[in-house]
């Protein structure tokens, strides 16, 4: 456990000190709001219109993000000295995929209350609990296949091209959940509570292929 | 070395039974009710998506194979049980496109959850190749590839569970567990249609591993008899080589 702290730790201080990845994605989340104001030519949405501008905002904000996941250690040689060190390879997977998640978490915060003011018809006091469960749940498909993909994407020579054409498809089953149960928590009359079914497919998602990146990315740091 | 052993039997093997199942489609299986004569694709499309469906996830645990041995020949099987059924993936589309045309009314039927999915994981699929493109070391290509294709393979099957959720039921349910409401006539005109189209694709996988296999051997012996030089450079593929 060690090392994945260390390595989280490092992470987070690297944001901190640069504000490089964090900034960018709240920015092109707010500005896509605005787009999809301008796009849809309404001024207040809800239900499944709202879920979909909701989730679609959060994936393209979580792939921008993901993709600056393993540059620092590609450019400064991160890699090498990761596998000099004698530990568990897959504590870069889960020190990878805590950043990416809380980098989402963060994105969140400032994203959803920017999204209930710009956009969102009824009121999202009431419905935050149902939606911080749906979301929950969807950053960590978003965390697990972003830190994953990227993980891929970093040694190819057109990785800004992989890793959404490869991510997007892989996270299409996550997506349909998230955006169908957020659409329940955010219909106009409705009590603001996530429909079970969907929570449940969203957690069997992540298990899955947590538990899949889990046992496959030693493979993709050997040299 | 010899390849492809067993390949002649395997060839006559799937010509007569594509044969006969093509005899037994037009000759034997009765004419549809509803959508009379177009119904017949059937026999052509359900088996090609599901054959390419298999072959996806057989190139998963090829892959698996590949990962486990380091032997980079469970690399070129995977390759080309992938490859493979890529092919056989855009022929059902298509046929099923067809299909849908003639008894729906639209080439593309969005509330049909088993197109739908089909249409994802094709469209997952469709990365592989590219993403073996942009590797160039040949040996992380590999490993690469694998693992991917291992991912994608567990995917297939989550993916169907995700989009039949979502959705109704439209596609005619012709195969359910509970053994459908296929007539014994057509039930057999299917399974034939099935061992046939799986048999070809088998050995068009074999067909091309062989192909690739005495490829590489003969540059491998022309390298060592006219030296380094006499051979030509092979252009950049995401073939394994």
């Amino acid at each position: 456990m060690r090392p994945v702290l260390a390595v989280l730790r490092k992470d987070l201080r690297l944001e901190l000190r640069t504000f490089e990845t964090l900034p960018a994605m709240v920015l092109f989340s707010v500005s896509t709001f605005v787009i999809f104001h301008f796009a849809l030519a309404r001024s207040t949405i809800s239900g499944q219109l709202a879920a979909g501008v909701l989730t679609v905002t959060l994936l393209f904000a979580a792939l921008l993000g993901s993709g600056r996941l393993f540059v620092a250690e590609r450019e400064q040689g991160g890699f090498d000295a990761f596998l000099l060190a004698p530990v568990d390879r897959t504590s870069l997977l889960l020190a990878k995929a805590a950043a990416m998640f809380l980098f989402l978490a963060v994105l969140e915060v400032v994203a959803v209350p920017a999204f209930a003011l710009l956009l969102l018809g009824p009121s999202l006091g009431p419905r935050l609990p149902g939606l911080i469960a749906v979301l929950a749940l969807a950053d960590l498909a978003l965390a697990v296949i972003g830190t994953l993909v990227s993980a891929i994407a970093i040694h190819t020579r057109a990785r800004d091209m992989i890793s959404p054409i490869i991510g997007l498809p892989l996270l299409l089953p996550a997506l349909i959940a998230t955006a169908r149960a957020a659409a329940v928590v955010l219909a106009p009359h409705a009590a603001g509570t996530p429909p079970g079914r969907w929570l449940l497919i969203l957690a069997l998602y992540d298990v899955v292929f947590a538990l899949l990146s889990y046992a496959v990315f030693d493979f993709l740091l050997e040299d | 070395m010899s390849y492809g052993r067993g390949l002649r039997v395997l060839s006559f093997v799937t010509i007569a039974t594509i044969t006969l199942a093509l005899a037994l489609v037009f000759f034997y299986a009765p004419l549809d009710v509803n959508q009379g004569f177009i119904q017949k694709i059937f026999y052509i499309h359900v088996p090609l998506a599901i054959t390419a469906l298999c072959g996806f996830v057989f190139g998963g645990l090829l892959a698996i194979g590949h990962l486990r041995t380091g032997d980079r020949k469970w690399d070129l099987r995977s390759y080309v049980a992938i490859h493979m059924a890529l092919i056989f993936g855009v022929a059902g589309l298509i046929t099923g496109s067809i299909w849908a045309k003639a008894s729906w009314g639209h080439w593309w039927v969005w509330s049909d959850p088993t197109l739908v999915s089909f249409l994802i994981v094709m469209l997952l699929f469709a990365t592989y190749q590219p993403l073996r493109f942009s590797i160039e070391d040949p040996e992380r290509q590999a490993r690469y590839a694998s693992v991917f294709a291992i991912v994608a393979g567990a995917f297939v099957p989550l993916n169907f569970i995700a989009v039949r959720m979502a959705q109704g039921f439209v596609h005619p349910r012709v195969l359910t567990l509970t053994g459908g409401h296929l007539p014994g006539s057509m039930g057999l005109t299917f399974a034939i249609s099935l061992i046939g189209i799986a048999l070809l694709y088998t050995t068009l996988w074999k067909y091309e591993i062989a192909a690739k296999q005495a490829r590489m051997q003969l540059r491998r012996l022309r390298r060592a008899a006219l030296g380094e030089d006499a051979l030509r450079p092979l252009g950049r593929s995401a073939a394994p080589s």
